[in-house]
């Protein structure tokens, strides 16, 4: 496919400005600044508009790719926020926190020789761009609608499935959509473009689940993600914070006494998993997401303007190879704690994102890999002081492919430590399934949906993201909310 | 918002506050609790509820001013509002069933009890209230708890109410009587709650104690409120806050519990502060 373009053929991403390592490490700041327009442009016209787009596929929410980028290599920047926007309902978000490797940018065909396209970084800079311009994004908007309204194919295959696209189809139905974060989001997104009236039932007193609790201001400004959520707002979606589901309502109740036509649950995977091993009680050892929860929602690191404390030791360990173990290190590492990150495993199978280990790296956090814990140990008064690890060797590939690390005999040694961080993983809270009779859930509380509708084993119910799939990515789970989000119009209108 | 309705001094520490939230007042069972954050720069604290009324839409909390946020929630007025007043959270007691039970309250935790006795007294169970104070001066509820109590027995550390002694020597001394039990429930502080527990094991009673550990978000997602059980860590705010108080491990809650007190002089400090300032967070009224 021609290009409208002269094609960047530089074999390497253009680089983005971050904030210098050393510095970073003290302050909460966002880390990566962003493309300039100049910089964005260059980086957009490396993009060959390659005829099979796999990068399309490559997005679990179908961003049509090679439109937004072609219009950013033009400098039309509203324009590529209007098409970007018509597909993804929160792509400041995305732009900054998808996995883009085993994404879009996993399949990019300049990826074959060469670095891909920063597909991620542009998305955030139409994103940023739009917030930065309000007027001419909105008038883009409105540009893309009319287009279409006036039978303009492109305009209207782009904005197929944005706001006015599809009629008013499901004015006067009434969704509760339980969770606000991802896929709650995006399912909502989706929802209210089509009329119908939607409220969002949220345990925390701030929406946005792990994007608000999670994931650290130094990756996701919060003020971003309240702003991604107010648009929603202006949308007419309506938010009850406050309200933990299956206590203080239950599904039925939602139903049967407020009249909701369909539910949504997008309750996510948010219950710790400990490592089970002596010692874990000990006082300055935590689960990262009490001490995420602690930075990220209560603001404890403004602590005593933030009345919230959280506790920071000198010397850190954090155990796990995952994002949340990679967001605890920098998190610790930004408390003044000295960090070192052990995980059972080797490098090449962290979970963690490439991009957030070198990070971690950059900022001085130590990694300690083909290392398990096995007993963490404590002082006189009940303090952690130490932590007993044996070195470990991956043997053969177990059932699910991945070598399996066995620990080798006589290899055991001590680090000390004053703080210990738990990140192995979290699961499915069991309150929704037990408060919810006729709701199918696998043994380990994950709700039982269809793949393609995100339908449960009961009417009018739906799910999706982590509640389902059990914890993955902010992208799958919009995926699942964008997916469901149709399951609930097909259901809606049916009837 | 949830408007406080009714601001009450019980005594010198203790405050009884009324709050508007119809919908958990619907919902929350004696045992259960709710977490607040007065605003946007404060933490969230969990409190018991003491008494909800559906009809008016309340529930009633009481608390102790010992810390930066019970220290400003105290100085709060009837017209003032709460940013947030969540629940109901935690297991409600389980009550049913039971036909003579002892409601033990250590200070603070009577408030706590008071609607496990309540609810007991209504259910046409024999229901004796223990309650322990350090001094008669600070004695809570003694009326309310009159009313829906079989027989009430109030100790004093000084034993400046005529009745000197601990709630465990009262609850001795009602099994030595032979008061026949089927369910003993404490309430209170750790150390009060594991001899409550030592006190009925050799007796083989039914003993529920409610835990308060530190907690964070109350629902399930942190961990930060673990009581080891018998060999398990739980949640105190979703398996919990009653647990079986011969499986408790109360050392390790004490331990537990005192993690943070290092920053809480700092958060007193900084909450007197703002006070002496006049307020710094704009939505406070006559601080």
């Amino acid at each position: 496919m021609a290009t409208s373009y002269e094609v960047n053929r530089q074999k390497e991403k253009t680089p983005v400005s971050e904030l210098d390592p050393a510095d970073r490490a003290k302050t909460f700041d966002e880390v990566a600044l962003g493309y300039t327009e100049e910089e964005a442009v260059a980086e957009a016209r490396r993009c060959i508009q390659c005829p099979n787009t796999p990068c399309v596929g490559g997005c679990p929410v179908g961003v049509p790719i090679p439109r937004f980028v072609e219009q950013v290599a033009e400098g039309n920047f509203a324009r590529a926020y209007a098409i970007v926007k018509s597909a993804n309902s929160l792509p400041a978000i995305c732009g900054r926190v998808c996995p883009q490797e085993t994404q879009c940018e996993g399949v990019c065909t300049r990826g074959r020789n060469g670095e891909p396209v920063a597909i991620g970084r542009l998305e955030r800079f139409t994103s940023d761009w739009a917030f930065a311009h309000p007027e001419e994004a909105a008038a883009a908007m409105d540009g893309l609608r009319e287009e279409c309204a006036a039978g303009d194919e492109l305009a209207c295959s782009i904005w197929r499935g944005a706001e006015g696209a599809v009629s008013q189809d499901l004015a006067g139905k009434r969704v509760a959509v339980i969770g606000s974060g991802p896929a709650s989001l995006t399912c909502a997104g989706e929802l209210v473009k089509r009329g119908c009236d939607i409220t969002v039932f949220e345990a925390l007193h701030k929406v946005g689940g792990v994007l608000t609790y999670g994931i650290p201001e130094f990756r996701l400004p919060k003020d971003l993600v309240q702003r991604e959520v107010s648009k929603l707002g202006d949308k007419g979606v309506s938010f009850e914070v406050n309200a933990l589901v299956g206590k203080l309502y239950d599904i039925d109740e939602l139903m049967e006494d407020r009249g909701f036509d369909a539910v949504f649950v997008g309750t996510g995977a948010g219950l710790p998993s400990y490592l089970g091993i002596e010692g874990e009680g000990l006082n300055g050892v935590s689960v990262a997401s009490e001490l995420l929860t602690r930075v990220n929602l209560m603001k404890a690191y403004q602590f005593p303007e933030y009345e919230t404390p959280v506790y920071a030791g000198k010397k850190c360990v954090v155990v796990g190879g995952g994002n949340v173990a990679m967001d605890a290190a920098r998190t610790a590492r930004r408390l003044g704690a000295d960090v070192t990150v052990v995980y059972r495993r080797g490098r090449e199978e962290m979970p963690a994102r490439a991009e957030e280990v070198h990070h971690a790296e950059q900022e001085g956090i130590k990694f300690l890999l083909l290392t398990n814990p096995v007993r963490i140990l404590g002082d006189e008064s009940g303090w952690v002081s130490g932590v007993e690890c044996v070195r470990m060797e991956l043997g053969e590939p177990d059932a699910s492919g991945r070598r399996r690390p066995a620990p080798i005999e006589g290899s055991e040694f001590v680090i000390d430590i004053d703080m210990l961080v738990v990140a192995a993983g979290s699961k499915t809270n069991p309150l929704i399934a037990k408060t919810t009779p006729g709701l199918e859930v696998t043994p380990r509380s994950l709700i039982v949906a269809d793949e393609r509708t995100g339908a449960t084993s009961k009417p009018g119910v739906f799910a999706g993201g982590d509640a389902v799939i059990g914890a993955a990515t902010v992208i799958l789970a919009m995926g699942a909310g964008k997916r469901a989000a149709a399951g609930i119009g097909e259901y809606l209108t049916q009837e | 918002m949830y408007p406080i309705e009714r601001v009450e001094p019980l005594n010198a520490e203790v405050t009884r506050m009324v709050v508007r939230a119809p919908e958990i007042a619907r919902k929350i069972r004696p045992g259960q609790f709710i977490m607040l954050r007065i605003d946007e720069r404060g933490e969230r604290i969990p409190l018991t509820m003491n008494e909800c009324d559906p009809e008016a839409g309340t529930v009633t909390i009481v608390f102790q001013a010992v810390g930066a946020t019970t220290m400003r929630l105290a100085q709060l007025k009837a017209g003032d509002a709460l940013l947030d007043f969540a629940g109901p959270l935690g297991n409600p007691t389980e009550l049913e069933g039971a036909r003579r039970a002892c409601v033990i309250g250590g200070g603070l935790g009577t408030a706590i009890a008071y609607p496990q006795a309540k609810w007991l007294h209504e259910h046409g169970c024999e229901v004796d209230v223990i309650t322990g104070f350090r001094t008669k001066d600070l004695i809570l509820l003694e009326d309310e708890i009159k009313a829906c109590s079989t027989r009430q027995i109030i100790m004093t550390d000084d034993g400046s109410n005529g009745n000197k002694g601990l709630v465990t020597q009262a609850l001795q001394q009602r099994i030595d009587e032979g008061a026949d039990y089927d369910l003993v429930l404490a309430v209170g502080p750790v150390i009060m709650m594991k001899f409550v527990a030592a006190t009925t094991k050799p007796y083989g009673i039914k003993t529920l104690v409610s835990m308060n550990p530190l907690m964070i978000d109350g629902t399930g997602m942190c961990g930060g409120c673990r009581v080891k059980v018998g060999d398990e860590y739980l949640h105190a705010c979703v398996d919990g806050p009653d647990f079986d108080g011969h499986l408790v491990d109360y050392d390790d809650a004490m331990r537990r519990g005192v993690m943070y007190r290092s920053f809480e002089g700092a958060a007193r400090e900084a909450a007197e502060g703002r006070d002496c300032n006049g307020g710094t967070d704009g939505e406070r009224k006559g601080a």
